[in-house]
């Protein structure tokens, strides 16, 4: 499903964030990234919906090669991955369920049909009772659930989170990540970056771990 | 609906909602003047344009011409391709519709005899009225011919400056409507950064994330262009109040027609094709940026 082959990213500053990095992550795994802090985790996930592009090398998601992608093709491999960001990037000008909404807007999903994947996305992350409220008014925790919510709103194979319990306190953390494995659970393939080894290991899963721009 | 159908339309609704009103008034504003301008420029035109429709010559003959001269010259004047009318003045009428002027029948009564002499007024065919009153002027028993024509020309060539005026005036105005709405888009996507940075990483095309703005431009040009209208027809229907007082001292019913439908809709849709040339010169240069 996402495979990388001796992908290197130099920044034009010249600072090397990935030194040729080989892995391959198959359909329906779930996978935890690992490694200190400019270790180059941020920059390998953002390579996944071509944010990034590689220097060099090749990044392979669901059979297109992402590095070569052209620009008008990049919002398409996007719609099928879904991102978690450390910072959520919610807006706050308007309320969760329009937060969730908004992917499914850009897509041009009927309304009808869109008003209900949005129900059942909340439903999933245990924000039900909330869609009404505006991001602010909501937990850290409970935020970075709406960040998830609209993540797979669209029904994405892939689903991409950097450092999504960062901010979180033990409690929220751990259900954060039972989201995680939950959507893993039917199916949708998920990759994480985590610092947090104690909860990692919990979940014994497959870990990926970066140092110095490789993976050890 | 189809879902190209439904993303225009939510694009519209998001533009009427973030329009700038204000800057809708100022673009009406600036409209409103060379569109001011030019309506004022075709009512005193279709003036100048009456007047100057029928160019008159009048070929007076010595005093001493007797009428069978007249008659020949006449029949010479009816001849020549390049006049389209001929009237015969009389000298016995001409001091009739002397005498109907105040005052003018003591004056006439002084002078004992009529002075005036037999007269022609000829409506030409040709625009070369110069030429062809100094070839009248060559006709036996001719003693002087006047073309009325140069205060014509000069009400012509002076509408000329007003309408050259009114375009400079459009154009420079035109050029500040594309500026207002370059600007008035940039700050709206400064405010709106955040929503369009996401929706890229979302998956939005350019066309979506660009979509909004370009019915915004759109948007403030029409309502611009309306309250230009809007504007000048008040300003007419002002004007006129006193145009009408003016005029009918002159006993004419001379008004200021407002702008026919076609030309309104020229400007409004002018106006909203500048706004979307703001639009798209704003959004090519900042969306990128943010995106």
């Amino acid at each position: 499903m996402v495979s990388f082959s001796a992908v290197a990213k130099r920044y034009p500053g010249g600072q090397e964030a990935l030194r040729g990095v080989s892995f391959n992550i198959d359909a329906g795994e779930l996978v935890f990234l690992t490694g200190r802090s400019g270790a180059g985790k941020s920059t390998l996930l953002k390579l996944i919906p071509a944010i990034e592009r590689p220097t060099s090398g090749s990044v392979i998601v669901n059979g297109q090669n992402v590095g070569a992608l052209k620009r008008p093709a990049v919002p398409y491999l996007r719609r099928n991955v879904g991102l978690v960001f450390q910072d959520q990037k919610l807006l706050y000008d308007r309320s969760a369920y329009d937060n969730v909404m908004l992917p499914l807007q850009l897509s041009g999903q009927p309304p009808k049909e869109a008003a209900r994947r949005v129900r059942a996305a909340l439903d999933k992350v245990g924000l039900a009772g909330r869609e009404r409220a505006n991001p602010v008014e909501l937990s850290g925790g409970e935020q970075q659930r709406l960040a998830i919510a609209r993540a797979v709103v669209n029904r994405p194979a892939i689903l991409v989170a950097d450092e999504p319990t960062a901010n979180l306190d033990a409690e929220s953390a751990a259900r954060v990540l039972e989201i995680f494995v939950s959507f893993n659970q039917v199916g949708v393939t998920v990759i994480i970056a985590s610092h947090d080894q104690s909860l990692i290991s919990r979940f014994g899963k497959r870990v990926l771990h970066l140092e110095n721009g490789v993976v050890a | 609906m189809s879902a190209w159908l439904r993303q225009h339309r939510d694009a519209l609704a998001q533009a009427l909602r973030r329009i700038g009103w204000l800057n809708a008034l100022v673009i009406g504003v600036a409209l409103a003047l060379p569109a001011g301008g030019y309506t004022l420029l075709e009512g005193l035109k279709g003036v100048a344009g009456r007047l100057a429709l029928e160019p008159q010559i009048s070929v007076f003959l010595r005093p001493e011409a007797k009428r069978a001269e007249a008659d020949a010259l006449g029949a010479t004047l009816r001849k020549d391709p390049r006049v389209a009318h001929v009237r015969f003045v009389p000298r016995e009428q001409a001091l009739k519709e002397l005498q109907a002027v105040q005052g003018m029948p003591e004056v006439i009564a002084a002078l004992g005899s009529n002075p005036l002499p037999d007269a022609f007024v000829i409506t030409p065919r040709t625009d070369q009225l110069e030429k062809l009153s100094s070839d009248l002027g060559k006709l036996p028993g001719v003693a002087d011919v006047q073309a009325d024509a140069a205060w014509a020309k000069r009400l012509a060539a002076l509408a000329g400056v007003g309408r050259l005026a009114v375009g400079l005036l459009a154009a420079l105005l035109a050029l500040g409507l594309v500026a207002v709405t370059f600007n008035t888009i940039r700050l709206q996507i400064l405010t709106q950064r955040e929503e369009i940075e996401v929706s890229a990483l979302l998956g939005a095309t350019d066309a979506f994330v660009r979509r909004p703005f370009y019915y915004m431009g759109l948007l403030q040009g029409v309502l611009g262009g309306m309250l230009a209208l809007a504007i000048v027809g008040g300003g007419l229907w002002a004007l006129n109040r006193e145009v009408r007082v003016l005029a009918e001292s002159y006993g004419s019913a001379f008004r200021f027609a407002y702008l026919p439908a076609a030309d309104a809709a020229a400007i409004v849709l002018f106006a909203a094709a500048l706004g979307w040339l703001g639009a798209h010169l704003s959004v090519s240069r900042h969306l990128r940026a943010a995106g």
